[in-house]
């Protein structure tokens, strides 16, 4: 499949398009190919046609589209393009449908080119992140970082940890330090939240493959918290649904997440239930559609 | 400048990736993230005006130490250094899909754009780019695929929230379309 550009581009994207509408003489089918490398699919090779003829993406006039879009790919082999010849087909299924008579004024008219306008959109929103990450990515281009070899992984030593009472109290006393100062004069008994820390984890385990300690205690996080998270974090290990690591003594504790199998959980059929994707931890709707209304 | 700030310089001068505020502060066992941002703020202010070709850099949820872009082109002539490949449309498409909707699937990938995907992923993955961050709880559990920290540092982004929100975009998409960003069940 040669259609779409994979890997490397040199080319800025302006010259990427102004290529496009020079070579317009479609009569010279051996350039042609190379053209269509430009685009990175059938709705790019769409997008372009709408652009260049100036059509308003919402009244398509889908016959002359149409025409216009089999002109471009007619020297495609059958082999070479699938999704090209598939949105062809598209476009000829939409051409016919649009022939068909309408009922009179009847108002339920479903346009059969609402689909294709709703992919267009989309796909042109897609293009639309695609230049600012192009000038983001040429900004951070132009400068050099160091070209150090990151350190080696280190891999967890195989002994149990050998650590004497005082180290260990240390650690328990660096953990707490980090949280907010205990307020001796107000000590109000809290329960531990474990199950809320276990869906917290739960659902960032979901997202992201490696956790540490600090994703999931917060800054000044209460000793209630830190006690839940260290509990539920445990439970998770108990339940295999992740394994802790830490590569050096004292170091920070990576709690890696493994694929939660039907067959791994044991027991706890509560938790064995549990979804594996969380709603209500979800960052703020990036989706390209659902805040733009 | 304080210790503290050498200390933070030579850290951040012997990583090529963005240093966490974390991994900065695991340094000196004194150190908090305030001191450690307060260092950070000596440093750059250090660099800004002391005339230097290099500058302290937020990126990807840590700092990095960068070139200053008006050096590049003669940096490149002299061969010293050269710039990566740009991404491929296709790539940085696939990118941009993956950061909006993480985590999403390849199936998913490959309905917006009308293109298979699967070499494109293979190469995002290749580089750190993209990561697989779970299965989908659809038929066949397709693998989830979202954005790395190399992802942000690659687009000198400090975190995800920094990319244009949809409602910021040119094109709006009417809301009868809201149903096709949901994630399939």
């Amino acid at each position: 499949m040669t259609a779409p550009p994979i890997g490397v581009r040199d080319e800025p994207t302006e010259t990427r398009r102004a290529g496009i509408t020079a070579a317009g003489d479609d009569t010279a089918p051996a350039s042609f190919v190379v053209e269509l490398a430009h685009f990175s699919g059938p709705l790019d090779l769409l997008l372009t046609l709408l652009r260049e003829e100036q059509i308003d993406i919402y009244d398509i006039p889908i016959a002359r589209i149409a025409e216009q879009f089999l002109l471009r790919i007619r020297t495609l082999r059958l082999d070479e393009a699938a999704e090209y010849l598939e949105m062809a087909a598209r476009l000829l299924r939409i051409k016919a449908q649009m022939l068909l008579p309408r009922r009179d004024g009847a108002e339920a008219w479903d346009d059969p080119r609402a689909e294709l306008v709703r992919r267009l959109l989309e796909y042109q929103q897609v293009r639309e992140v695609v230049d600012v990450l192009e000038v983001r990515a040429e900004g951070r281009r132009n400068r050099f970082a160091r070209t150090v070899p990151p350190a080696p992984e280190r891999q967890p030593s195989a002994g149990p940890l050998s650590a004497a009472m005082a180290d260990l109290l240390a650690a328990v006393d660096r953990l707490l330090r980090a949280t907010r100062g205990p307020d001796i004069h107000a000590v109000i008994p809290r329960a531990l939240d474990v199950a809320g820390a276990l869906a917290a984890a739960r659902a960032l385990l979901a997202r992201r493959a490696r956790l540490r300690w600090r994703d999931l205690v917060r800054v000044n996080a209460e000793p209630w918290e830190v006690l839940s998270v260290l509990l539920a974090v445990l439970e998770l290990a108990r339940l295999g649904e992740c394994v802790l690591r830490q590569t050096l003594a004292f170091g920070a504790v990576e709690i890696v997440g493994l694929e939660a199998g039907p067959g791994t959980l044991v027991g706890d059929s509560e938790t064995a239930t549990a979804p594996l994707l969380s709603s209500h931890d979800q960052p703020p709707a990036y989706d390209t559609a659902g805040a733009a209304a | 400048m304080t210790p503290l700030a050498q200390l933070l310089e030579a850290a951040l001068f012997s990583s090529g990736m963005p240093v966490s505020i974390e991994s900065l502060a695991a340094l000196d066992s004194d150190a908090t993230p305030e001191s450690v941002e307060a260092a950070i703020a000596e440093l750059r202010s250090r660099y800004d005006e002391g005339g230097h070709g290099i500058e302290v850099v937020e990126a990807a949820g840590g700092w990095q130490i960068l070139t200053r872009p008006e050096y590049t082109a003669a940096i490149e002539r002299a061969q010293i250094a050269s710039r990566p490949h740009r991404l491929s449309a296709a790539a940085l498409e696939t990118l941009a899909l993956i950061a909006y909707r993480q985590p999403i699937t390849r199936a998913d990938i490959e309905e917006i754009r009308g293109v298979s995907a699967g070499s494109i992923l293979k190469s995002l993955l290749e580089r750190g780019l993209v990561d697989v961050v779970g299965k989908a709880d659809a038929l066949g559990r397709p693998l989830l695929y979202g954005t790395t920290p190399a992802f942000l540092e690659h687009f000198a982004l400090r975190h995800l929230g920094e990319l244009p929100r949809a409602d910021e975009l040119a094109v709006a998409l009417r809301p009868a379309v809201e149903a096709a960003a949901a994630p399939a069940s």
